[in-house]
Order: structure tokens, then C-alpha cells, then sequence
């Protein structure tokens, strides 16, 4: 059958990369989460830790490999591609952005209900 | 022009848009992608929610490494191993599933069957997780005291680790669990009662010098819940209103309620895009068995749930991290 209708390679080797890299990232990630490192843990950069930093990067390292091989993403059109992913990286950045900053905005002018004392 | 005008009409091609390709790529893996962005716009909207509120109330969120400490069979306090064992399961059924499609694309009927079988087996081990954590969660580990105004006050020990009311508190009474055979017949069954009533709570740990109280509040510099010291802690305590245990959408022995509602709604709408992915891969899984796509002549289904599943395993990656990690 394969000779007959064959015209894809076998992406078989790739596809166990990927793996390792996912699994390596999510062991670090456990890693870091169990001993957090008080260099890391207790630091302060652009409104949250080290340690939550590199948390955010490496979700984003696994989003990527999930999205562009196991989801082909790499092999479709780079138009199909950046209509996927151009719109939903900036609709979620916007909307991120907007409600953390009014969550800490509630947080202050309601202080009197949102404070804990 | 080849991409807006229908150039087949015969019912074989109804549901693969004719032989127009648009963006190189057939018409269902286009919807299907469609269909993954605004999903993905959904959840990322309930995890900005998440945020929002979290930033709202951030100096006394829960900490969710005092919150999830739960691995089968074994007792104690560790946090992320189970949620750790939880995504390992979710990437490995999302490489079968890249496999199934890679053996798809070489018309190996056998192999993709397995390894459809695989990812199948692998969604139930995590659907199961997941219930098993929601369990935990429900049930609670300790037990908390919650104020008038609904904040909750936690017991710990000496040094300062969280115990549970099973620990110290005498209990002098036994209150039974009101139901309908054993109470009035018109009554309505009673939601479930704590296990200690509060004057039990509140008098055993007056009693009881070694058991301290923890609010809420984080203190910043150590990242960790606020001590008070036992004349504060007694005098909080008069304004007490009950025992809690466990958690439900009103009340949690963990902190603000919002944190429990955003964990069973976020994980809970996860948890049923895994269940509806399931069932899809079973759907397909039957329809490789018959032969369906062998006839078709392509496996191009295959790679379309496989293009759910994967956006199953993304979404958890971001819970994972949302919930769990930051």
C-alpha cells in the first residue's frame, strides 16, 4: 500500500524529538516548581518573579513544538499559518494585557472589600 | 476565483467543499483550524478571567502548591508530581496521535488503528486523573474555619505546616447526617455537615497551645500565608460562622471562593473538550476498523481529530501552568 500511495516520508523520528523536547521542558518546569530557588523565587521583574518568567517562556517553547509539528503547522502555508496565529497571539496578548492590568486596578480602588485585614 | 466558486456538485464531495483548496488546504482542516482559534480565543477569555481576579485579590490568593499535594497511595505533602504524571499522559496521547496520522499518510491501516487505540487509552487515564483530582478537591484535606464576612482561617502547627482538624479537635458530640429515611419525611435531605461543629474547633484549639491559626493574607517577602499569634487567633475567632471542609461554588477550606469556581469551570470546560475529544477518536477509531478511509483512498479524518486532539494537550499546557505553576 505505502509504495502505491506513498508520497509522504515517514516523519516518524522527528515526531520522537518533539517528545523529548515536551518532556524535557515539562521536567524542568516540575523541577523548578517543586524546589523553586529562592534566587529565582524571591526576585521581581516587570510585575512578577524570575521564576514565574521562566515558566511563562517554556509554556511557550512547548505551545510552539505542539503547534508547529504536531499540528503541522510548520508544513502549511505560511498565509494559512500567520491567519491562525498572528490573530489568536494578538487577541490573547491584548486581552491578557488589559484584564491584568484591571485586575490590579479592582484590586486597589476596591481596596476596602479586597483587602485581606 | 477557485477558491470562492463551487466547481463539484456531486454529493461525495458535500462535506469536503469540492475540489477547491483554499490556502492549500482542504476545506474541513481549514474549518477545523477556524474552529481551534476561536476556542482557543474562549479559553484564553475564562484564563484571562482567572487573572483578572487573581490580580484583584492577590495578596490573598491561594498558593496552589499548598492546594494540590495529592498522589495515589501515598499519603503526605507533594505538590506537582500527580499534575506532572497528568500532562506526561496528554503529550504521550498527543504523539500517538501524531503517529496515528503519520501512518495515516502511508495508508498503514494497521498501525494507525494502534496507535488511535493508544491515544484513546490515554485520554481515558486522563480524564480519570482529573476526576481523581476533582475528588480531592471536594472532599479537602484539612479543614478551615470560615468568618462572617467568608474568609477562612486555616490550623497549623508548631512549625507553621497546615493540620488538619482531624489532628487536634475533640469532638464531644456526635452530630448525625440528617436524610429522609432517618428525619421528617417532607424534610429535603441537609447538605453534607463538617465533621466537627465550630464551638468543638474553637474550644480544642484554645485547649490546645501547639496549634496555631493562618490567615489568608501572603506575606511577600517569604511568599507564604501570614501567621497570628494565639490572642489574636482567639479573638478572630469569636467572629467565626462555621466549619468548612472540602469545597463546592460557594465555600472552599482553601481561600477566596472565586479560586475554587474558576478551578472547577476552567478545568471542568477542559476536562469536557477532553471527554467530546474521546469520543471523537472512538467515532474515528470504528471508522478506521470498517475500512472507511481505506476506501476514501486518504486518512485526511485522522488528521483533523488529530488537529482537536493536539489543541486538547495546548490548552493544557497553559491550565497547567496558570493553575499550577505561577
Amino acid at each position: 500500500m505505502a509504495q502505491t500511495h506513498g508520497s509522504h516520508e515517514s516523519n516518524v523520528g522527528l515526531i520522537w524529538k518533539v517528545f523529548g523536547l515536551l518532556s524535557i521542558v515539562t521536567i524542568i518546569e516540575v523541577a523548578f516548581g517543586i524546589v523553586k530557588p529562592a534566587y529565582m523565587h524571591f526576585t521581581n521583574f516587570l510585575g512578577t518573579s524570575l521564576l514565574n518568567w521562566l515558566f511563562l517562556i517554556l509554556t511557550l517553547v512547548k505551545a510552539y513544538g505542539i503547534a508547529w509539528y504536531f499540528m503541522h503547522l510548520k508544513h502549511e502555508k505560511a498565509a494559512l499559518r500567520r491567519a491562525i496565529v498572528w490573530t489568536a497571539v494578538f487577541l490573547i496578548a491584548y486581552l491578557a494585557t488589559l484584564l491584568l492590568i484591571e485586575g490590579g486596578h479592582l484590586g486597589e480602588i476596591f481596596e476596602r472589600y479586597t483587602s485581606w485585614s | 476565483m477557485e477558491a470562492t466558486v463551487a466547481t463539484e456538485t456531486s454529493a461525495e464531495n458535500t462535506w469536503n467543499g469540492g475540489g477547491s483548496k483554499p490556502l492549500g488546504s482542504s476545506y474541513g482542516k481549514m474549518m477545523m483550524w477556524f474552529f481551534i482559534v476561536s476556542d482557543a480565543l474562549t479559553f484564553s477569555g475564562f484564563l484571562a478571567a482567572y487573572g483578572l481576579m487573581r490580580f484583584k485579590f492577590l495578596e490573598s490568593w491561594p498558593i496552589a502548591d499548598e492546594v494540590f499535594t495529592h498522589v495515589p497511595f501515598v499519603h503526605g505533602h507533594f505538590p506537582m508530581y500527580y499534575v506532572a504524571f497528568m500532562t506526561f499522559v496528554l503529550i504521550f496521547s498527543s504523539v500517538t496521535m501524531v503517529l496515528a496520522v503519520d501512518a495515516g499518510h502511508q495508508m498503514k491501516k494497521a498501525k494507525v488503528t494502534l496507535y488511535m487505540f493508544l491515544t484513546i487509552i490515554g485520554g481515558l487515564i486522563f480524564l480519570g486523573s482529573q476526576a481523581w483530582e476533582w475528588k480531592n478537591f471536594i472532599a479537602g484535606t484539612y479543614g478551615a474555619v470560615v468568618m462572617q464576612d467568608g474568609k477562612i482561617a486555616q490550623f497549623v502547627d508548631k512549625d507553621g505546616h497546615q493540620i488538619a482538624l482531624d489532628d487536634f479537635v475533640v469532638a464531644s458530640s456526635e452530630r448525625e447526617q440528617l436524610t429522609r429515611n432517618k428525619g421528617v419525611w417532607f424534610m429535603k435531605d441537609e447538605g453534607s455537615i463538617p465533621p466537627y461543629t465550630l464551638e468543638e474547633v474553637v474550644s480544642s484549639f484554645k485547649a490546645n497551645p501547639d496549634v496555631g491559626l493562618r490567615t489568608e493574607l501572603i506575606n511577600f517577602d517569604k511568599k507564604q500565608k501570614t501567621l497570628m499569634t494565639k490572642e489574636e487567633a482567639n479573638a478572630f475567632l469569636t467572629k467565626a460562622e462555621g466549619v468548612v471542609m472540602g469545597a463546592n461554588l460557594k465555600v472552599n477550606e482553601y481561600g477566596n471562593t472565586l479560586f475554587a469556581d474558576f478551578f472547577f469551570f476552567i478545568t471542568g470546560f477542559h476536562g469536557f473538550h477532553v471527554f467530546t475529544g474521546i469520543v471523537i477518536n472512538i467515532i474515528i477509531f470504528f471508522n478506521v476498523i470498517l475500512g472507511t478511509y481505506e476506501r476514501r483512498g486518504h486518512y485526511e479524518m485522522v488528521e483533523k481529530v488529530g488537529l482537536y486532539w493536539h489543541f486538547v494537550d495546548l490548552v493544557w499546557v497553559f491550565v497547567f501552568t496558570f493553575f499550577y505553576l505561577v
